[in-house]
């Protein structure tokens, strides 16, 4: 059993006709759900929540306060590489662009966590482009060797492994693992991901799992929102999540909701999503699990993130770069080229001030290498 | 006689334990550790960063207080004791640790399993070991048995403020445990912190209820307040109630 079988059970669901039915009456009736259930899920995703959002907002802002308190765990992400194996329509890495390909040495990589560190943070998420080749599991586990010296909590945004080694990553000293599914329609995901291992829907899907099982400590999931009808989308992204938090107990799972932002290529987004339909999401996937962590990356600009910050936020980015090197390595100018535009280009400090102007604790640190 | 509780080694006066998660900044931590005249807090480990100048949890904690550092985030037994090791090196001062194993992310209940092979090891190294559980007679016992410093028996899940749910059961740990009791987790208001007292609980521990009050340095004074009020009440000997009212000789009035 994997959540492929949950997953096919809603797959040719007749989600428009469904959605476009829900009345505001069942929107409400279904956040006041002691126990929710997929159906509830699917009432707050419905357009009719629109009409209602205020009062789901401050439920989903009481829930959040209850479970999280009054606190904003904050990390950086840092690029190790941005080699690529696979050609994603959407990606400024795929590997048919024409970029500067670049690798950290281990010596840049010291460096590059000196610098973040120095920030205060403990909380480091490491990326690479999907290349086994280029960045085998012998390379990252000598990266996280460099890292384990400078931050308490390492995760990884990585090509998907095989259960032995998520085992042997976790041995290594990561905790925490970040993987999308990108989308969770299979045609889509066919269509988008023109060639590469990344072409493997399954193996991605279950990867998540094959960590849990493998000891991580936490997963965050992910949808990418324009590569298709995002109510469908977080639907199966809040499935997920729900999957994972009744078959591994002990693991923590969290969620982003990444909108596409520009980036090198001329992939469009086939679903505009806006910042109400944002501010939905994360009060649907709070009400429906409110103890599923929510991230909110540097793509979203410093005003909406303020803003949506109290209806069910509880992980956000800081002082991020998307360039490999981004912190202390400058290679030919910028032709070492991001994989997507940020949009909040504070630094830890100023993202600090603001968490305390709004009544929020930033936490820094909040858990600690055991081994 | 002062009322002090015997615990760990310390008397203490002020029998409101106070958790430091939750608050929005840690100066109003300190703030309503000061306003409630706390002597016991516990900090998890996982948020200290002894090596930060100004980000750390612990420089905030009022002289007055003994730090009980926790393991939160252990999933076992294993966990819980290299966290409670690595506690003694970042704070040798104090030798207490409050064990926290929960493997369950859903509803934080504690796993009594793990948390007993924890205690058992943690003893026997010194440590003063305050183990969180689900309330169980006999799983109590064997905590003691272990060398538990106390026992500390959920309300109701962690974060939720639904009160003292088990309160049977818990009552029953009060009567007939001979370490002491004290009810932590899930208490949302000074009433249930009061009631929990009045049962004959040792001391409570409250967290979220304060933390995310609308004033929570006046919500501190207010549990501190009935804490005292609770255990005053126990002190003094509640009269036994009843939900009828009791004509005075019912059966033998006709001997009069």
């Amino acid at each position: 059993m994997s959540y492929y079988q949950a997953y096919l059970k809603y797959k040719d669901f007749p989600f428009a006709k469904t959605f476009s039915n829900i009345s505001a009456q069942e929107v409400m009736a279904a956040s006041r759900a002691d126990k929710t259930a997929a159906e509830d899920l699917l009432a707050l995703l419905a357009p009719a929540a629109e009409d209602c959002l205020e009062a789901l907002a401050q439920k989903a802002h009481d829930l959040t306060k209850k479970y999280f308190g009054k606190s904003i765990q904050l990390y950086t992400p840092m690029y190790l590489s941005n080699y690529c194996d696979n050609q994603c329509a959407y990606c400024g890495f795929n590997a048919n662009n024409q970029i500067i390909r670049k690798q950290l040495t281990l010596k840049e990589v010291e460096a590059e966590a000196a610098q973040i560190s120095s920030t205060g943070l403990g909380h480091i998420l490491i990326l690479s482009g999907e290349s086994r080749e280029k960045t085998p599991l012998t390379y990252i586990k000598d990266c996280i060797k460099v890292l384990k010296r400078h931050f308490s909590s390492i995760s990884v945004e990585i090509y998907p492994l095989n259960a032995d080694e998520y085992a042997q990553i976790v041995q290594a000293g990561v905790d925490g693992l970040t993987l999308y599914q990108e989308t969770y329609d299979e045609k889509v995901y066919e269509s988008v991901h023109k060639a590469g291992p990344k072409k493997d829907y399954l193996f991605r899907l279950g990867a998540p799992e094959r960590a849990a099982s493998g000891g991580i400590r936490s997963v965050n999931l992910g949808a990418l929102l324009g590569l298709n009808d995002w109510r469908k989308e977080i639907f199966f992204l809040g499935l997920h999540a729900q999957y994972l938090q009744d078959n591994f107990c002990d693991v923590e799972i969290g969620a982003s909701i990444p909108r596409l932002r520009p980036h090198l290529g001329k992939f469009e987004p086939v679903n505009d999503v806006s910042d109400r339909n944002l501010a939905q999401i994360i009060i649907a996937l709070r009400i429906f699990l409110p103890r599923l962590g929510i991230s909110l990356s540097t793509r979203e600009d410093s005003r909406l993130r303020e803003n949506l910050l109290p209806l069910g936020i509880t992980r956000m980015s800081a002082g991020s770069s998307t360039k490999v090197g981004g912190h202390t390595v400058i290679y030919d100018g910028d032709s070492n080229l991001p994989q997507f535009e940020i949009s909040d280009t504070r630094d830890v400090e100023q993202i600090k001030a603001m968490l305390a102007a709004k009544g929020y604790q930033p936490v820094l640190k909040d858990w600690m290498q055991l081994n | 006689m002062e009322d002090l509780l015997d615990i760990g080694g310390k008397l203490i006066a002020n029998r409101l334990f106070i958790g430091t998660g939750k608050f929005s900044s840690y100066a109003l931590m300190r703030s309503a550790l000061e306003s409630a005249r706390a002597q016991i807090v516990t900090v998890a480990l996982r948020r200290v960063d002894a090596g930060s100048k100004t980000e750390n949890i612990l420089d905030y904690i009022p002289k007055q207080c003994v730090i009980m550092l926790n393991t939160s985030g252990a999933r076992n037994a294993d966990e819980a004791v290299r966290i409670a090791r690595l506690a003694r090196a970042i704070s040798p001062a104090s030798n207490w640790v409050k064990i926290e194993v929960i493997r369950d992310n859903k509803y934080l209940l504690p796993d009594n399993l793990e948390t007993l092979k924890a205690t058992e090891i943690l003893s026997q190294e010194g440590f003063a070991v305050f183990p969180y559980m689900s309330p169980d007679l006999s799983m109590a016992k064997r905590m003691m048995d272990a060398g538990a410093a106390c026992v500390m028996p959920l309300g109701s899940p962690i974060g939720s403020n639904r009160g003292i749910k088990t309160r049977e059961l818990v009552e029953i740990m009060a009567r007939e445990v001979k370490i002491p009791v004290i009810v932590d987790a899930g208490l949302g208001s000074p009433s249930e912190a009061c009631e929990c007292m009045e049962l004959g609980c040792a001391a409570v521990l409250v967290n979220t209820a304060i933390a995310i009050a609308g004033d929570p340095v006046n919500m501190a004074k207010a549990f501190s307040d009935a804490v005292g009020a609770g255990r005053r009440a126990y002190l003094a000997g509640l009269a036994s109630d009843s939900k009828q009212a009791n004509p005075s000789s019912p059966l033998t009035g006709f001997l009069r």
